[in-house]
């Protein structure tokens, strides 16, 4: 492996991460999947584990322990599932910069494929929920408006209407959706991350997953349409009022300043 | 035709128009109407036209609600949506709900009536705000005017809560919190509570009675009263006559401005279109309420963000930093505090400025017709009341909407709470006072102006050395405005003995007023304005400041 | 600044006001601060020069012309434009169309015409401003004497004072008058008794996900999560349902049981699934900003904060008291059941509750 490591700047190294990287997919895939397949992928799901497992050790391991236990800084992450690891290492929230009341999405620092290595060795220390497959969050085909009512009855109370996030208690929040790709979105309703509660298959199935992922992409995503023009953020009332009073009221008292103002006299001879 | 006088009208034979009017003058009496308000005069400012923009966006609101209520169905009878829209397909809703929907995408412009009707309800409300803090800050309401002040005031109450049953029509996931909030603020009501709750819903919470009860209020009971008093309102100003600034020719006894026929007819008549083309052009530009973002209500649902429009929003500051006391009385009954303290707070908050014209006359002792303006610095008290009322409103403000200001500033909702809670009582006064050392300090600037000249930013070096800075003197326009100004007395107490040598001893209420009218008009609480014989002593050269 | 203003005899010249200049007005000799009057009118360009009046009128004219054009665009639009179609337009995003053309035709034509006025009337329509005297308001002593004498008389005449049956009966009349119209509100609404103590849970009822509307067993709940239930039978052609649904509304999770603080929230739990009611008791939101490390749940309309790990105890905000626990087991197939209906009103408090 020390040989590999040297190697990590040769030209067919990314080939090489890109093998792996596929490698640890279909390896992930396969732990779920039927049997026989299993059998066949699961060497490379054990490299992939193997490698996950050293990344561990350099990235999370001060604050998690050296075996996924926990520490004081950072809680276990035994059956935590590659889907957690998949949704906090690629919104950038891990490695965690800095303590306080959340940790916020930021810059992602891993690949996916170390991403999901990291992932492998995660859920070969426990069983937990795995990454979803992209057809249990493609839009595409879903029931929008069940998305909706779902929306409306399990996330808007505390992602606001249309995704655009939220205040909780003591400084924590619910971020917005702006911008999380479906994947992220479908993973956190399954896992749970941070203060947010989970939406286990159990309660909430992945259809209905779908559907709610369908729904913010609608509302929230590129092609989201504002029928009436600017969306004002989105968050309702407050930021109509500002804007009223600035730009309507504002305009208005501009408007009566003319009307009422003197007309600029000729110059006197 | 413009070129004529009225000599030659006489020699002419009457035109068409003017056998029109003759035929109305003789029905109407418009020729004598007509003598005596063709020709009024009318002050120009731009703070005066506050109150045409509230006019203006009252009727936009009129005329695009008579539109509306043409397609909207102020029902609560379930059904299942099937219009056009695609996110709510097949979602149950009630039929207010799925109307409006209908409105915002299957009429056109639709959806361009409803953003015109609810974007001028919030420039309406706030425009009438902004007027009457107008009034307020140039003593514009004192006598005769305190009756029209009171008008106002309803107005502006009646504006309030005509757009709280607006916006909760649709009856959507957003404006149904705001009723079932309405519903908890019912109910914690003393000993009647229950009752109001269950006459005013037709049942328990949220029934089907509540939206077409409301609708009735919205469209009927409340614009016909508001439409009475903005007559009265109207009347009353042209009766009175608008109030003026103080100024050269400028007295209490006269208007000095120009005529409604043909100047404030085309200022006044161009103004309503003014209003109108901003106002559209808003509701083209930005999205007001929608609703089909929101989803129909359900009283298991809620979203963050929940707030009433900007102008219920200090009521929502209101509940939202107070404490939640609630206690059991003897007697088995519950005293909901928590929600009962707010609702007084509010009521009290509101109805503060409708008695304010009265207090300040008694405490004055001011029984004169005032049609010359304040400048507020002139004021300073009254000035620091209505800064101290504005400090409290905007904190509340601010408070109501406590979860953006935390997320949008990364600070905990619960430091912003108590924040606020802290400010609630601190805030006004410090206001209050800064305030009013403000305005004490511009009277002193105006007395050192006038007695001094303008500082021009010249320096002069002297021969002996000294650099000076040149002041220019003061026009006689300019010295009359600073100092005509009237600077009243407090209130003497009426002790001492009568006629007849009985000692009368002054009442409770005499004290009071002694004591508040020295904080109005007490030495403390003006700059003595600089009079004519300190001017000349300092003009002539002798004097020595 | 006012010690550099004394007067000085180099400086006085300048440095003083010793000067004015006066527009004509009479000074009296007495008062330096006397109103000096009006001041005497000046002309605009266009009362003087016929070419700036010319432009005047032209752009006061092509005001007019755009907003005539604005009006046609605005049918146009009407005519033209699908009430669907949805247009990029900068800065606002993916918009209607019909919306943004029909706003913008209709802004501009009624913001031309208001222009074209107030530009005409500013410009051009003379701008001398006249000297309207005022009359007093109150009424001279004679008219007042007259009203007042009048009054009298009228009164006098009717007898009104001295035939005192008649008044007093008259007031009685109109004063019971109103009770009529009072009365008639009375069937506004039926009379509270005890609806607000009543939801329709009871022993029994099984616990309906509101996700799949299926009913939930113990082992789908799981630590973290939180789900949403509704009482077995509450369908939505029921007539009731939003009312029942605003009592019944359930929020569910599991907590570990050794988290749990409160004896009787332990009791009322199974495995340490707890269910609470999803109805503020501060006046009615259905909180659920539930906070799964801290087990607290935040009500978003006005921030009233609740433990549920220590039985829904208020913590932060202006709620009165916990929120109603349902007592909860698991019937023979292993589903969620209730085991009673909540033992206190849900939602806001009363006056009546006790």
């Amino acid at each position: 492996m020390k040989k590999l490591s040297a190697r990590r700047r040769h030209p067919l190294a990314a080939l090489v991460v890109l093998i792996f990287a596929l490698a640890a997919t279909g390896g992930l895939y396969a732990a779920f999947a039927p049997a026989e397949k299993a059998q066949a992928d699961e060497t490379s799901q054990s490299l992939a584990i193997e490698e996950g497992k050293k990344l561990y050790t350099v990235g999370c391991s001060s604050c998690h322990g050296t075996g996924g236990q926990g520490t004081s800084d950072g809680p276990s992450l035994v059956g935590v599932g590659a889907a957690n690891v998949d949704f906090q290492v690629m919104t950038g929230r891990m490695p965690a910069q800095q303590p306080g009341a959340q940790v916020p999405r930021k810059k992602v620092v891993y690949t996916q494929a170390e991403s999901d290595q990291l992932g492998a060795y995660i859920a070969s220390l426990g069983p937990g929920p795995s990454v979803p497959e992209e057809e249990q969050y493609d839009p595409a085909g879903a029931d929008i408006a069940n998305g909706g009512e779902l929306f409306r009855t399990n996330c808007a109370q505390c992602h606001n209407f249309t995704g655009k996030g939220g205040a909780l208690t003591n400084g924590k929040y619910a971020p917005a959706l702006d911008g999380v790709s479906n994947k992220h979105i479908y993973e956190a309703m399954l896992v749970g991350p941070q203060n947010m509660p989970s939406f286990p298959d159990g309660v909430m199935p992945p259809e209905d997953k779908r559907d709610i992922v369908a729904y913010v992409d609608e509302m929230n995503g590129k092609e989201a349409t504002n029928p009436g023009g600017l969306s004002l953020g989105g968050f309702g009332p407050v930021s109509e009022g500002l804007f009223g009073w600035i730009f309507g009221l504002g305009a208005l008292i501009v408007v009566a300043i003319w009307v009422a103002a003197r007309t600029t006299k000729a110059k006197k001879s | 035709m413009s070129t004529t006088t009225a000599a030659d009208d006489k020699r002419q034979p009457a035109g068409k128009g003017e056998k029109l009017a003759d035929w109305a003058d003789g029905r109407l009496g418009i020729y004598t109407i007509a003598k005596a308000n063709l020709r009024k005069i009318f002050p120009d400012h731009w703070s005066f036209m506050l109150g045409e923009v509230a006019l203006y966006s009252f009727i936009i609101i009129i005329l695009t609600g008579v539109y509306l209520t043409l397609f909207f169905k102020p029902s609560m009878q379930e059904v299942v949506y099937d219009g056009s829209y695609v996110p709510l397909q097949g979602i149950p809703m009630s039929e207010a709900f799925a109307s409006t929907v209908e409105i915002s995408f299957d009429v056109r412009g639709g959806l361009l009536m409803r953003q015109v009707h609810h974007w001028a309800a919030i420039v309406f409300v706030a425009s009438m705000l902004v007027h009457m803090f107008r009034v307020f800050f140039t003593g514009a309401f004192r006598k005769p005017r305190e009756i029209n002040w009171v008008f106002g005031f309803l107005l502006l109450v009646m504006g309030m809560f005509d757009g709280f049953l607006g916006y909760s029509l649709p009856d959507d996931l957003l404006s149904g919190t705001g009723v079932r909030f309405m519903e908890g603020a019912v109910l914690s009501v003393p000993l009647v509570g229950t009752y109001l709750q269950m006459f005013l819903f037709g049942g328990e919470f949220p029934g089907t009675d509540v939206i077409p009860r409301f609708y009735t209020i919205h469209v009927l009971l409340l614009p016909g009263i508001m439409l009475g008093l903005l007559v009265a309102h109207l009347f009353l100003v042209f009766y009175h006559k608008h109030t003026q600034f103080p100024g050269p020719g400028r007295t209490n006894n006269n208007v000095v401005g120009m005529p409604l026929m043909p100047v404030y007819m085309a200022k006044a008549g161009g103004f309503f279109f003014l209003v109108f083309g901003v106002i559209a052009a808003m509701s083209a530009i930005a999205t007001i309420n929608p609703i089909w973002s929101l989803g129909p209500y359900r009283p298991d649902q809620v979203s963050t963000n929940a707030q009433p429009d900007w102008y219920m929003g200090f009521s929502e500051g209101l509940i939202r930093i107070m404490p939640g006391w609630e206690f059991v009385i003897p007697g088995g009954y519950t005293l909901n505090l928590g929600v009962f303290i707010p609702l007084m707070l509010f009521g009290l908050i509101l109805t503060a400025p409708m008695f304010y014209p009265f207090i300040e006359a008694w405490v004055t002792g001011d029984k004169r017709e005032h049609h010359l303006l304040d400048r507020p610095r002139n004021r300073p008290v009254r000035t620091g009341i209505g800064a101290a009322y504005i400090s409290l409103y905007l904190l509340l403000l601010v408070g109501g909407g406590n979860d953006l200001w935390a997320t949008h500033f990364h600070l905990s909702i619960n430091a912003i709470t108590w924040t606020i809670r802290i400010g609630f009582f601190v805030l006004p006064v410090i206001t209050f006072i800064v305030t009013k050392r403000i305005c004490m300090a511009l009277q002193r600037r105006d007395r050192d102006k006038v007695l001094h000249g303008r500082e021009t930013g010249v320096i002069k070096r002297l021969p002996h050395g000294e650099f000076i800075e040149v002041h220019a003197p003061l026009s006689q326009e300019e010295l009359f405005t600073l100092t005509s100004h009237e600077q009243p007395k407090p209130v003497e107490l009426e002790a001492g003995t009568d006629e007849n040598g009985v000692v009368r001893k002054a009442g409770m209420a005499q004290k009071l007023r002694a004591k508040l009218s020295r904080g109005f008009y007490g030495e403390d609480n003006q700059i003595p304005k600089p009079t004519a014989d300190e001017y000349k002593e300092i003009t002539s050269g002798h004097g020595h400041h | 600044m006012s010690s550099e203003t004394g007067p000085s005899k180099d400086v006085s010249e300048e440095h003083l006001p010793s000067e004015r200049v006066s527009h004509g007005a009479v000074e009296p000799a007495g008062d330096p601060f006397a109103d000096p009057g009006l001041p005497p009118h000046e002309h605009r360009r266009q009362d003087v020069d016929e070419r700036a009046a010319k432009s005047s009128e032209r752009t006061v004219a092509l005001l007019f012309v755009v907003s005539m054009l604005a009006t046609i665009g605005f049918i146009a639009s009407f005519v033209a434009i699908p009430v669907d179609r949805i247009t990029y337009i900068w800065p606002m995003g993916n918009i209607s169309a019909l919306n943004f053309a029909l706003g913008m035709t209709l802004g501009i034509s009624l913001f031309c015409i208001g222009a074209g006025a107030v530009h005409w009337a500013r410009t051009l329509m003379s701008d001398e401003e006249h000297i309207q005297e005022r009359h007093p308001i109150e009424a001279t002593p004679e008219t007042k004497a007259q009203v007042l004498s009048d009054f009298r008389m009228g009164a006098a005449e009717s007898q009104f004072g001295r035939r005192k049956l008649i008044r007093n009966t008259m007031f009685g009349a109109l004063a019971l008058v109103p009770l009529s119209g009072v009365v008639l509100l009375r069937d506004l609404g039926p009379l509270p008794e005890d609806k607000l103590r009543h939801t329709p849970w009871e022993k029994g009822k099984l616990l309906i996900n509101q996700n799949t509307h299926e009913p939930l067993r113990a082992e789908d709940v799981t630590v973290g999560s939180l789900t949403f239930a509704v009482p077995e039978g509450l369908e939505h052609d029921d007539p009731h349902y939003m009312e029942e649904l605003a009592k019944a509304a359930l929020m569910l999770v599991r907590l570990e049981p050794e988290d749990i603080k409160d004896k009787r929230e332990l009791d009322w739990s199974h495995e340490g699934i707890v269910a609470f009611s999803k109805i503020c008791t501060h006046v009615g939101c259905p909180i659920s900003l539930y906070e799964q490390q801290t087990h607290h749940v935040l009500c978003p309309c006005h921030q009233s904060t609740f433990d549920l790990a220590d039985g829904a105890r208020v913590i932060f905000g202006p709620a009165g008291h916990p929120l109603p626990q349902l007592r909860i087991g698991v019937n023979s197939e292993g589903y969620l059941e209730a085991l009673d209906d909540f033992k206190e009103p849900v939602g806001p408090s009363f006056w009546e509750r006790g």
